[in-house]
């Protein structure tokens, strides 16, 4: 993957400003590194940090595509036993989750850090260290959710793997029906829920906050805006499915009844819960993407984004909507009438704000230059995609064809081709937009033509055919179908098509390796970019901006290029001789692996396993002891900082002066 | 430029540094926290009312358990301690230290009146009406709550209590303030998430609907 190209522009002057170090902060000193391993896993830079999400982000995606490629060979053939039922039922739980938590939010979440700085013209974050933290506790999530197939391994643990969907209904949930893995499960989503709030408060501040002078809430990029929604939605939703797993832990661990008929507990609670977090999440995923496409298209088509502001409300709306329609995912469970009815219509409704999205990026495009690029025809793929995604779930928001529909293959058509066609293309969208700011190289448009069209035909060669399956009343989940119901042939088709959309995924990581070894410089601005990330060189430098911009229209960096009064404006912005940045800090970490031990002394809590300390509360207090130390360690250490002074002429060579030790406190 | 330098500094470390609204990050990101955290109780209340509105069979008598008097007491508590806060707050804004640390005490004093009161009305409900975790749904969701709204006053009591012993340390002054009116922020909400409790989990057990 890139790596940041260290100090290329900067002459860096580290100082200790902080004073003693106080009690436990003596014994992890604060590092200064920048470079090296410990560079990386002390960083508290918010390119760094988007990297490392953007790599186990992809490392996740191709596990949870092998997951995907052994159920489709499992259900290639009818009656096949290639694999366990109980494997089965573990392989699709690990897809679905994997694929949401560890994958595209994640990929996502990359961008958000990589990016949004430096499209508001912010330095970083506007808590660094909090940053790292959410990639350690991502990652510690990551690793944590995925144990069970290491444990599986090992002769004294058995249903280490969560097999309940990923979804977890109750009462497949229930101590009786379930093993260690449900709870590996729980504390597994428990965990990458922290990360993800935690990210997302730190994104409502920076974007708030951070924006460079000028730059009002209406000048703000598109992708900016849709992820500040997207953080609201992490906010607000999150807690539910917190609260959700909290009390399904009450019940595994500590024997009450939330879920449990027997103590009178309802097991639709459950539903309710899930899915008032459930339905904002699906949100969560496509929302960024929109940003990611608002950004591309008019860059490819040299024109500004066509109804900006009507794109940023509708984006308010579907977020605000989006917590309004979650019982539609139980349509089947017998609600009211007038729930049904009230729940389809505002389901309806979303499609409204969705549908403007849609015809303003259409009149985007509308007689513009268009180039097609690798990313534009990602975009444009998306857009039509999605568009079909859009269609099977306005279906589905009608109640009573829901009847008809839930729990098929259609539901699971649709949902792919929002999540690929929508979600990943935008991804892919973003990576191929925005990799040449990153690693400072470019990629050669053929091969990447080639990803796309080999990503899309496999694509859809793999998902059309299941709304036929679905609608020929193949279930969903389901492990063997007979040869005699017609579904043969589809599911072969299907089969296929997963195979050539794999070795499209394959073929992008073939051209992003090509990209990083042989890959030509790209330049600060290879797309004729309109916003302030394409102003500053590939790879940026660690401070991002030596003058933070003056920002006076919406496409600030194509006014600037475009409109010469503008261009004097930029010439009155000094480099500022030194910019103070955030110190690396070892305690984000620190609190991550606190959270990590704690979190498997939890799971193996009432397991039966009782060695090295599990099964008692050792461990979980262990954890504690961790989190808390590190709390006290990062909040003691203070935020630190040192200095950093652009060059302020190329080739000025050895220009380095020390900067007295600021004690003045 | 050093003395520049110094204090963007000075600023930053303290959560001044200028930003586009005016609001601190500190103090905006605790908002923020603190919408998420009223989802986070508004599921646990509604888990409750959920299983109060149609209790299970074998639900215990509440109005015959419940008792409004010391919950009205450990109430008033928490919601003194709150006044307490607010003068800490505008304390260590006049460089107070001395009346800052007696404020923080107070407040804390309060917050732990607030937690033996209500851990003597857990121990008088386990062991006068064997009402536990597990013997019905209502000990569930209301061990639940009232444990996780408990957990929260801990956290505060321990925040508070490391400025507390902090200011000894000479490095709290006035520009101390936004640390502790964020810790501030979060005390108030946990005793409005109180009020909250209190009267839909007490007090709306004695209407009659």
């Amino acid at each position: 993957m890139p790596m940041q190209n260290e100090g290329s522009s900067a002459k860096v002057i580290t100082e200790e400003r902080e004073s003693k170090p106080v009690g436990l902060a003596r014994a992890f000193k604060r590092p200064t590194a920048t470079t090296g391993l410990v560079g990386w896993l002390t960083t508290v830079d918010h390119k760094k940090i988007g990297i490392m999400y953007g790599v186990a982000a992809l490392f996740f995606l191709i596990v949870g595509g092998i997951e995907a490629l052994l159920i489709r060979m499992q259900l290639a053939v009818p009656n096949s036993e290639l694999i366990s039922a109980q494997l089965y039922n573990e392989l699709f739980t690990m897809h679905g989750t994997t694929m949401i938590f560890l994958a595209v939010m994640p990929l996502g979440a990359a961008f958000f850090n990589y990016i949004i700085p430096l499209q508001i013209g912010a330095r970083d974050v506007a808590f660094p260290r909090l940053n790292a933290f959410s990639l350690w506790t991502f990652l510690a999530g990551g690793i944590f959710i995925n144990t069970g197939w290491i444990l599986n391994m090992l002769p004294a643990i058995d249903k280490a793997v969560p097999k309940i969907g990923w979804f977890g209904y109750a009462n497949l949930t229930s101590a009786e029906f379930s093993g260690i893995g449900t709870d590996f499960w729980v504390f597994g989503l428990q965990i990458l829920g922290i990360a993800s709030i935690v990210a997302a408060l730190n994104f409502i501040v920076t974007i708030i906050n951070m924006r460079a002078p000028g730059m009002t809430m209406m000048r703000v990029p598109l992708f900016s805006w849709m992820v500040l929604v997207t953080s609201f939605l992490i906010i607000l939703a999150f807690p539910a499915i917190t609260i959700a797993l909290a009390c399904l832990m009450m019940d595994r661990l500590f024997g009450t009844g939330f879920y449990e008929p027997v103590f009178g507990g309802q097991p639709i609670l459950w539903q309710h819960l899930f899915w008032i977090f459930g339905h904002p999440e699906v949100y969560i995923l496509i929302l960024p993407a929109m940003g990611i496409v608002s950004e591309a298209l008019p860059t490819f088509s040299r024109k500004p984004l066509f109804g900006y502001a009507i794109i940023v409300f509708s984006g308010v709306i579907i977020g605000v909507l989006g917590f309004a329609v979650w019982a539609h995912h139980m349509f089947t469970t017998g609600l009211s009438t007038i729930a049904k009815t009230a729940f389809a219509l505002a389901t309806m409704a979303i499609a409204v704000p969705t549908g403007v999205k849609i015809f303003n990026w259409i009149g985007t495009i509308w007689g513009g230059q268009i180039r097609f690029t690798t990313p534009m025809i990602f975009a444009l793929g998306f857009i039509w995609m999605f568009m079909i995604g859009g269609f099977s779930g306005i279906m589905h928001a009608a109640a009573p064809a829901d009847g008809q529909q839930h729990d098929t293959y259609f539901v699971v058509a649709h949902f792919h081709y929002v999540l690929i066609g929508g979600s990943l293309f935008a991804l892919f969208t973003g990576m191929y937009y925005w990799i040449p700011k990153v690693s400072g190289k470019m990629f050669s448009e053929k091969l990447g033509k080639w990803v796309f069209w080999t990503m899309f035909a496999g694509f859809n060669i793999t998902f059309f055919p299941q709304h036929f399956l679905g609608l020929g009343g193949m279930p969903r989940r389901t492990y063997q179908y007979d040869a005699d119901m017609g579904l043969n042939t589809w599911n072969m088709v299907s089969t296929i098509g997963a195979f050539i959309l794999g070795i499209g995924i394959l073929l992008f990581f073939y051209h992003l390796v090509m990209m990083l070894r042989k890959g030509a410089p790209s330049g600060n601005d290879p797309w004729d970019g309109r916003t302030l990330e394409w102003s500053i060189s590939s790879p940026p430098p660690e401070y991002n901006f030596a003058a933070v911009p003056m920002v006076t229209s919406r496409d600030e960096y194509w006014a600037r290029k475009m409109i010469p009064e503008k261009k004097k404006l930029i010439e009155n912005e000094k480099p500022e001789k030194s910019i103070h940045m955030p110190s690396p800090s070892w305690f984000p970490m620190i609190v991550s692996i606190g959270i990590l031990i704690g979190a498997y002394g939890m799971a193996f809590l009432k397991s039966g396993y009782s060695f090295v300390g599990l099964g008692t509360l050792f461990w979980p207090i262990v954890g504690l002891l961790i989190i808390t130390a590190g709390i006290y360690g990062w909040a003691f250490e203070g935020p630190g900082g040192y200095h950093l002074h652009p060059e302020e002429e190329e080739g000025s060579g050895g220009y380095r002066k020390k900067e007295p030790s600021d004690k003045s406190k | 430029m050093s003395q520049a330098v110094a204090t963007h500094d000075t600023h930053e470390e303290h959560g001044e540094h200028p930003t586009c609204t005016g609001i601190p990050n500190k103090k905006m990101f605790m908002w923020a926290f603190l919408a998420s955290d009223c989802m986070f109780f508004g599921c646990l209340i509604a888990t409750h009312m959920v299983y109060r509105i149609s209790p299970p069979p074998g639900s215990p008598d509440l109005q015959g358990i419940l008792d409004i008097e010391i919950v009205s007491i450990s109430t008033f508590l928490l919601l003194m301690s709150s006044l307490m806060m607010a003068l800490s707050v505008h304390a260590i804004g006049k460089n107070n230290l001395k009346s800052f640390r007696r404020c923080i005490l107070a407040t804390v004093g309060m917050g732990m009146g607030f937690l033996l009161i209500q851990s003597y009305e857990w121990y008088h409900f386990v062991h006068e009406y064997d009402l536990t975790l597990t013997s019905s749904l209502f000990g569930s969701t209301f061990y639940t709550l009232t444990g996780t709204h408990k957990i929260h006053v801990i956290i505060g009591i321990i925040w508070l209590m490391t400025y507390y012993f902090y200011s000894f340390s000479g490095k709290m002054d006035h520009k101390s303030e936004l640390d502790v009116e964020v810790a501030g922020l979060y005390w108030h909400f946990v005793d409005i998430v109180w009020i909250v409790i209190f009267t839909v989990v007490f007090l709306l057990e004695f209407v009659d609907m």
